[in-house]
């Protein structure tokens, strides 16, 4: 029986008066990879953005149900949110790295936590970058800016910056919908290394992609999760018909 | 103690803040606690719509007509400068001049407009004043008319640089849809784009007007110093400001002569102060056409 | 139209030959390191430099931490919505309100109620509130044109507001702040009407030696010359001559804050 590291049990959310999230509860397992699908709009980012309180940025959310990291309650009303954040990392769908050297961009997470030594935050710093598979490429410049990487390296980087922190979970907001093919590819198989020792919850666009790296598949669509499953049988053969309208293509 | 840290800074932006909302009340605090008392003495009505200005006669008059009249003629001279010049740049640099122009004279305009007042007013003083008097056979060349024109140039940059910016936010296909409807650049222009555009220019004349009519040392160097309506533009006066600065010097703290000045700064506050609420409407309204 | 443009860049030109001219006449090293003689017919306007100097930094020193400190508060925390509101009519009212009445205010505020007198600062303190308001609207538009994407991937590793603040906001935005800083700089340097009642004075024997002294001023000096000056033959181009130092201080700061600015936007990456 494989642990559940994150979960929502019957989450709503309210932007104002738009209930965009409806009775979503959904379980990412341990050291698995679950993709999150569906057409725009359908809620998949939003509900990402739930489990970092990330949400709570947007003034008028509000927030009924649940979210667990764990046995912890996300959603706590004494919960260390800066502490919840650095225990579930997120990459975002444009590379955002700081405008900062690579080693500061990478070193961000710790040089905030405080009390790390200077030998430790660089051996952090070069573990995350090996893990991130971009050690080899920048190791000779790590003081050189992040912003002069390409696309796909500054992404790496912004896996290894997440990864320093050693989180629990990692999540990726539709991280290779801005790159090229290359990296993409780079990018997903990296993902399929990580999840040994992170637990990974991805959402994409691109339904292909989450067929070839993902355990798990959720579908969701108008703020509901429609289905969610093992990605062999939801693939093949979906309980709902509107997941097999999506997967084939009939609308997206 | 992370959360005493986050605590705590909160605590000193928000008290910047409110410190600097105090700023403002004081401000108003300080001039009408200053100035209200003087009515006791003499009526709203009086004060300001009668020409008595005598505050250091034994019998002291505080009728203010005439410096009030004072800043309207000055400003609305210097406006009758500063519209066509400053509108008249800010449609060429935004609809004719190239890049390479606009590049090289945005900077000067700036410059321009950093020019401190007492500078220009040297300038009024010293060199306009008396060319002013010769050209015109006049006993002084410190009068409206001088002053006029040295306040006049002096908000052009305010008016230029507010006027380019409402032009140049007009969208694109505004000017592209009036060109292929068959109308030529200068119908365009006039036609469309500056209606379009009107909030915007309309609040950078507001802007510049608020600018002159607060403005002190030109005035003063260079208005003429009479508190007297003036009959011909050759004539001096002494607006608001200038009444304030050449004045506040002889008063005694909490006499009637002061108290008089700062009802006069009350009423500068307030015409500015309106002024600039007009302003910022017409910039609001300038985002919905 | 284009008329229009040659008209006021002719002005300039007349304008600045004039200035450049007649204060050129003056310049000299003497003239900027010597203090004034003769009952202000001769010497120098050391003094007033250093007054205006003294008055410029002071203004900065209250006006820049109050002022940023503000601005933070504005773009990140912004609660509770009315003061956003009030704070907002405080600054653009400020922006609009004429110098002389600062000057006011100054005066019955520092002066008079709270004692200082005529004193650096009195005009300090009166200046840091007329370049409050550009401090704060300048900082405010560089931290918010800061990418969000920043802040974002910021909090999400965790960090908290003070630290996205100080840690990625203001580093990025710093160069924009700095330019920001230096344009009220030059707007200070060049005020008359705030320091004419608070801190000003014609002729002082000695150079300020604390707080509570009075100083001399370019801007003041200028104006006294010409107004209470009672040598006109001797005075006027000395006047001419401060005149000159001000603008060439005051475009050389303009100049400093634009060209920093262009090197922000070339050396911009993001």
């Amino acid at each position: 029986m494989v642990d559940i590291q994150l979960q929502s049990l019957d989450l709503n959310l309210w932007f104002g008066k738009n209930h965009v999230l409806h009775d979503v509860s959904l379980p990412v397992y341990k050291h698995q990879v679950t993709a999150m699908i569906g057409p725009s709009g359908c809620g998949k980012s939003t509900l990402l953005r739930c489990f970092n309180r990330m949400n709570d940025l947007i003034p008028g959310t509000r927030i009924e149900g649940r979210a667990l990291l764990g046995d912890a309650d996300i959603y706590a009303p004494k919960a260390d949110v800066s502490k919840l954040r650095s225990r579930i990392g997120m990459v975002f769908q444009k590379p955002n790295p700081f405008p900062k050297s690579i080693f500061n961009n990478v070193a961000f997470g710790l040089q905030i936590q405080g009390g790390f030594s200077k030998a430790e935050i660089s051996n952090r710093v070069e573990e995350s970058l090996k893990a991130a598979w971009l050690w080899e490429e920048v190791k000779d410049r790590l003081s050189s800016s992040a912003m002069s990487l390409s696309g796909g390296q500054q992404q790496r980087l912004c896996i290894a910056r997440a990864l320093a922190n050693r989180p629990d979970v990692l999540m990726l907001d539709e991280p290779t919908s801005a790159l090229d093919p290359q990296s993409t590819a780079k990018i997903e198989e990296l993902c399929l290394e990580l999840k040994h020792n992170v637990t990974i919850l991805i959402v994409t666009h691109n339904v292909a992609q989450a067929g070839r790296i993902s355990d798990q598949t959720a579908f969701m669509y108008l703020g509901e999760l429609l289905e969610f499953g093992p990605t062999e049988r939801v693939f093949t053969v979906p309980a709902d018909k509107r997941t097999e309208a999506y997967l084939t293509g009939v609308f997206g | 103690m992370k959360t005493f840290k986050e605590k705590s800074f909160q605590t000193i932006t928000y008290t910047a803040a409110l410190f600097t909302v105090a700023c403002l009340l004081g401000i108003i605090f300080g001039l009408f606690r200053e100035g209200l008392p003087i009515f006791k003495h003499v009526g709203l009505k009086e004060f300001m719509f009668t020409n008595n200005w005598y505050p250091t006669h034994a019998e002291p008059g505080f009728g203010a007509l005439a410096l009030i009249v004072g800043s309207l003629v000055v400003t609305l001279g210097s406006l009758i400068i500063a519209i066509p010049l400053g509108l008249g740049a800010a449609i060429f640099l935004s609809e004719m001049a190239g890049p390479r122009l606009r590049e090289i004279t945005k900077p000067v305009i700036e410059l321009l407009a950093g020019i401190p007042s007492v500078v220009y007013g040297l300038f009024g003083m010293a060199f306009l004043a008396p060319l002013v008097r010769e050209w015109f056979d006049l006993d002084t060349g410190l009068n409206v008319f001088t002053a006029s024109l040295i306040l006049g140039v002096m908000i052009v940059p305010v008016i230029c640089s507010m006027g380019e910016d409402a032009l140049s936010s007009v969208p694109k296909n505004l000017r592209e849809a009036s060109l292929a409807l068959g109308a030529t650049r200068a119908e365009t222009i006039f036609k469309a784009v500056i209606p379009a555009a009107k909030n915007g220019l309309a609040g950078s004349v507001l802007m510049g007007f608020g600018r002159a009519i607060g403005e002190t040392m030109v005035v003063l160097m260079v208005a003429g110093g009479a508190a007297r309506i003036p009959s011909s533009i050759f004539d001096p006066v002494r607006p608001l400001t200038s009444t304030i600065a050449a004045e506040m010097g002889e008063t005694v703290m909490g006499d009637l002569h002061y108290q008089s000045l700062f009802a006069l700064a009350i009423i500068l506050f307030l015409i500015t102060f309106v002024s600039n609420l007009i302003t910022e409407s017409m910039l609001l309204k300038r985002g919905k056409k | 139209m284009a008329l229009m443009l040659v008209l006021t860049a002719l002005f300039l030109v007349l304008f600045l030959v004039r200035m450049f001219s007649q204060g050129a006449k003056v310049l000299s090293w003497d003239f900027l390191f010597t203090a004034p003689r003769d009952a202000m017919r001769a010497g120098g306007i050391y003094p007033a430099l250093v007054g205006t100097f003294l008055l410029t930094a002071l203004s900065m020193v209250v006006a820049l931490p109050l002022g940023i400190l503000t601005a933070i508060w504005l773009t990140n925390y912004g609660k509770p919505v009315w003061l956003v509101n009030i704070l907002r009519v405080a600054i653009n009212t400020l922006a609009g309100t004429p110098s002389i009445i600062f000057g006011l205010f100054g005066m019955a505020m520092f002066s008079n109620l709270l004692g200082f007198d005529i004193s650096l600062l009195s005009g300090g303190l009166t200046l840091a509130i007329l370049a409050l308001p550009v401090i704060i609207n300048n900082t405010e538009q560089a931290i918010s044109s800061v990418p969000e994407d920043f802040r974002e991937a910021s909090l999400a590793l965790g960090a908290t507001t003070r630290q996205t603040v100080s840690r990625v906001l203001l580093p990025t935005a710093l160069p924009s702040i700095l330019t920001g800083a230096i344009i009220s700089i030059g707007r200070v340097a060049g005020e008359t009407a705030p320091i004419m009642f608070t801190a000003a004075t014609f002729y002082s024997r000695q150079l300020p030696k604390g707080l509570g002294d009075e100083v001399m001023a370019l801007p003041y000096h200028i104006y006294a010359l010409m107004t209470e000056g009672t040598h006109p033959t001797e005075q006027v181009p000395i006047a001419y001559g401060t005149s000159l130092v001000l603008l060439l201080l005051v475009i050389s700061i303009s100049a400093a804050a634009i060209w920093i600015r262009s090197s922000i936007r070339r050396k911009r990456q993001w």
